[in-house]
C-alpha cells in the first residue's frame, strides 16, 4: 500500500475523532476548574474569563489537602507492599516448580473477578471490630490483596520473557538460588515491576466504594471519596468549581503516568491477556 | 510436570509450607528440586496468606452475616434466621429492580465497548500517522478516576451549566429521568472503559498475520470480510477474555452510578442496592445477604464465559512453562 498524502489526511481525521473522544470530557472538567464563580453556571465549554480561584480553594481548607495525603500515603504503601509481595509470587509462578501453583493462580483470578461490595459488609463489620475501620490499614489491606492479581499476572509474564540461561548461569557459577533472583533476576525484571507499580498505583488511586465505606474523617478518607463528598448542603448550591478543581489535581498525576509510561502500560494491560 | 500434578490443584494448603507432598510416585527427589519447591511456597506464601485472609474469610463471614438477623441500629436483637433475609431480598422489587437496572447497563454497555473498542483498536493497529500519540491519549480515560470523570458527565448534564445540557430542548433535566440517567450512566462508563477493551482487542489484532490478510486480499476478499472470516475468528481468544472481564466489571458498577445519580429513579445497580442498604439502612444481615447474592451471579457469569463459550482463564497455562 503507498501512503499518499490523501490517505495521510484521512487518517489524520480518524486520529483526530479519537482524541477527541479521550479529551473531550478531562477538557471539560479543565474548563470548569478555570471558571470564576460567576460564570460557571454560562454553559461554555472555553471558560470566557480564567481565575485559579477554584484551586486556591481547595487548598484552603484541610478537607482536600487532608484527602490528598491520605490518598497518596495509602496508594504508595498499597503499592510497594503489593508489588514487593507480588514480585516474589510472580517469581515463584514463573519459575519454580512448587505444589499448589495452578491452585494459587486460580485464587488470584477469582479475585480479579471479586465484586468489591461483597467484601464492604464483612469488612465493615470486622474492621470496626478490630479498630481497623478509618485507619490507613482498614484501606491499605484490601487494596493490596485486590491489587495482588493485577501484580502477579503482569509481573509473572514479564518474568517469562527474561532469559532462563542467565539465571542458571548464575546458579552455575555457585549463586543460590535466592541469590540468583536478587542478583540476576530482580535487575532485568525492573521495567516489569514499574509497570505492576504504574498499574497497582491506579488501582488503588481509583477506588470510591472501600474508601467510602471503610473510612469516615479527615484521618483516612481518600480524595475521591472526599470529592465525592464534597457535594453541597442544598441542591442549589454545588460546589461545582471546587469538585472540577479537585478532578482535575486527582487526574494530573494519572496523564503523568500516561505520557511517560505509554508502553509499559499497555504491556502490562495486554500481558496474559492474549493467551489462548 | 512431575510428581505433584495430581494433587497440584488440591486443598488450600497452598499457604504453608510445611506438609511435603507424596514421594510415591518417584521416591527420591534431588535436593536442589527440593530447595526449589521450598522457595516456591516460601516466595507465594504472603501472597496467598493475605488474598485468603482478606477475601476467603471475610466472604464466610459474610456467608454467616447474612443468615442473621444484624441491623446495627438494634444489635440487641441479633438473631440467627436461617434464609430469611434471602427471601426477603428475592421477594422485594428493590433486588429485581436494581438487578434488571444492572443487567440493562452491563449487557448494554459491553456491546457498544466492543463495536467502539474493535473501531479503536483498528485504527490504533492500522493507523500510519501518530500511532504512539493516539495509543497515549486513548491511556487517559483508562487511568483517569473515575469520580473525576462521572462528575465531568454529571456538570456537562446539568441544566444551564452543561455544554450538553444546552443542547437539548429548554426544560430538560436528564439526569432526572430513569431512562436517560441510565443513558447517562451507559455513557460514562462506556467512556471510561472502552480503551481497557481496545486494548485488550489490539493485542489480539496483533496475532492476526499480516500475510494471511494480504492473501485473502488477493484473493478478493473485501475489508469486511477480512474483518468477519479472518480476523475476529482468530481474535477469538482475546475477544472472549475481553468481553468476560468487562462483562463482570460492568456488572459490579458502582463508582459512576453513585456521583451521577446515587441510585435515584430507579437507577441504582445491585452494588448501589448493598451499599445502601449497609450505610444508609444499617442493616448488615440483609446487606450481607445482598452481597453474597451478587457473588453468585458473578461466578455464574464467570462460568457461563469459561464453560460455554470456552474462555480461556488468562494465566491458566502459566503451568507449562
Amino acid at each position: 500500500m503507498t501512503v499518499t498524502p490523501r490517505l495521510k489526511i484521512s487518517w489524520s481525521v480518524v486520529n483526530l475523532l479519537v482524541l477527541l473522544y479521550a479529551l473531550v470530557p478531562v477538557l471539560w472538567i479543565a474548563s470548569l476548574s478555570f471558571k470564576p464563580a460567576g460564570t460557571i453556571k454560562d454553559g461554555k465549554f472555553i471558560p470566557e474569563k480564567w481565575t485559579l480561584d477554584n484551586y486556591r480553594g481547595i487548598f484552603d481548607t484541610s478537607a482536600f489537602t487532608s484527602a490528598l495525603i491520605n490518598s497518596i500515603g495509602i496508594g504508595l504503601i498499597s503499592t510497594v507492599i503489593a508489588v514487593v509481595i507480588g514480585t516474589m509470587a510472580a517469581y515463584a509462578i514463573a519459575r519454580l516448580d512448587f505444589p499448589g501453583k495452578k491452585l494459587l493462580v486460580g485464587v488470584a483470578l477469582l479475585i480479579a473477578m471479586f465484586p468489591q461490595i461483597s467484601l464492604v459488609s464483612p469488612l465493615f463489620d470486622i474492621e470496626r471490630r478490630l479498630g481497623l475501620f478509618d485507619t490507613w490499614a482498614g484501606l491499605i489491606l484490601p487494596y493490596i490483596t485486590f491489587a495482588l492479581p493485577l501484580a502477579i499476572y503482569t509481573l509473572s509474564a514479564f518474568f517469562k520473557e527474561i532469559p532462563w540461561e542467565l539465571e542458571k548461569a548464575a546458579q552455575m557459577d555457585g549463586a543460590t538460588p535466592g541469590q540468583a533472583f536478587r542478583k540476576v533476576v530482580a535487575p532485568l525484571a525492573a521495567p516489569g515491576i514499574v509497570t505492576a507499580g504504574i498499574l497497582v498505583f491506579i488501582f488503588c488511586w481509583n477506588d470510591l466504594l472501600f474508601a467510602i465505606s471503610l473510612t469516615s474523617t479527615e484521618r483516612s478518607i481518600t480524595a475521591p471519596a472526599a470529592i465525592a463528598n464534597f457535594t453541597g448542603a442544598s441542591q442549589f448550591e454545588e460546589p461545582t468549581g471546587s469538585i472540577a478543581a479537585a478532578a482535575m489535581v486527582i487526574t494530573i498525576p494519572i496523564i503523568i503516568f500516561v505520557l511517560f509510561f505509554q508502553r509499559r502500560i499497555v504491556a502490562g494491560l495486554t500481558s496474559g491477556a492474549v493467551k489462548g | 510436570m512431575t510428581i505433584d500434578s495430581e494433587n497440584s490443584g488440591a486443598a488450600p494448603t497452598v499457604a504453608t509450607p510445611s506438609p511435603e507432598p507424596k514421594h510415591s510416585a518417584k521416591s527420591k527427589m534431588s535436593d536442589g528440586k527440593a530447595a526449589e519447591r521450598r522457595l516456591g511456597l516460601w516466595l507465594v506464601a504472603p501472597a496467598a496468606i493475605l488474598m485468603i485472609a482478606v477475601t476467603a474469610y471475610p466472604v464466610v463471614y459474610a456467608v454467616w452475616l447474612s443468615l442473621q438477623r444484624y441491623d446495627l441500629r438494634f444489635p440487641d436483637q441479633r438473631k440467627f434466621v436461617w434464609f430469611d433475609n434471602y427471601v426477603s431480598v428475592l421477594t422485594d422489587g428493590y433486588w429485581w429492580q436494581a438487578f434488571a437496572v444492572t443487567t440493562s447497563i452491563t449487557v448494554v454497555s459491553v456491546v457498544i465497548e466492543f463495536v467502539l473498542g474493535l473501531t479503536i483498536a483498528l485504527v490504533m493497529h492500522r493507523t500510519i500517522v501518530g500511532k504512539g500519540l493516539v495509543r497515549t491519549v486513548v491511556l487517559i480515560p483508562y487511568g483517569i478516576v473515575t469520580v473525576a470523570a462521572a462528575y465531568s458527565w454529571y456538570y456537562a448534564w446539568t441544566p444551564g451549566t452543561g455544554y450538553l445540557a444546552n443542547l437539548l430542548p429548554d426544560g430538560s433535566a436528564p439526569l432526572t429521568d430513569q431512562i436517560p440517567s441510565l443513558a447517562i450512566i451507559v455513557l460514562a462508563e462506556v467512556w471510561k472503559t472502552t480503551p481497557f477493551m481496545a486494548l485488550l482487542l489490539l493485542a489480539g489484532l496483533a496475532l492476526v498475520p499480516d500475510d494471511l490478510l494480504k492473501a485473502a486480499q488477493v484473493d478478493g476478499a473485501g475489508a469486511w470480510t477480512r474483518l468477519v472470516r479472518i480476523i475476529l475468528p482468530l481474535m477469538k481468544p482475546a475477544i472472549l477474555v475481553a468481553l468476560l472481564f468487562r462483562t463482570l466489571d460492568a456488572f459490579r458498577i458502582f463508582d459512576n452510578i453513585y456521583v451521577l445519580t446515587k441510585g435515584a429513579n430507579d437507577t441504582g445497580s445491585v452494588s448501589i442496592l448493598g451499599y445502601d442498604n449497609l450505610f444508609k439502612a444499617f442493616n448488615l444481615g440483609i446487606g450481607s445477604a445482598i452481597s453474597v447474592l451478587i457473588f453468585v451471579c458473578v461466578a455464574l457469569i464467570a462460568f457461563v464465559f469459561i464453560k460455554l463459550f470456552g474462555a480461556s482463564a488468562p494465566g491458566s497455562d502459566t503451568e507449562g512453562r
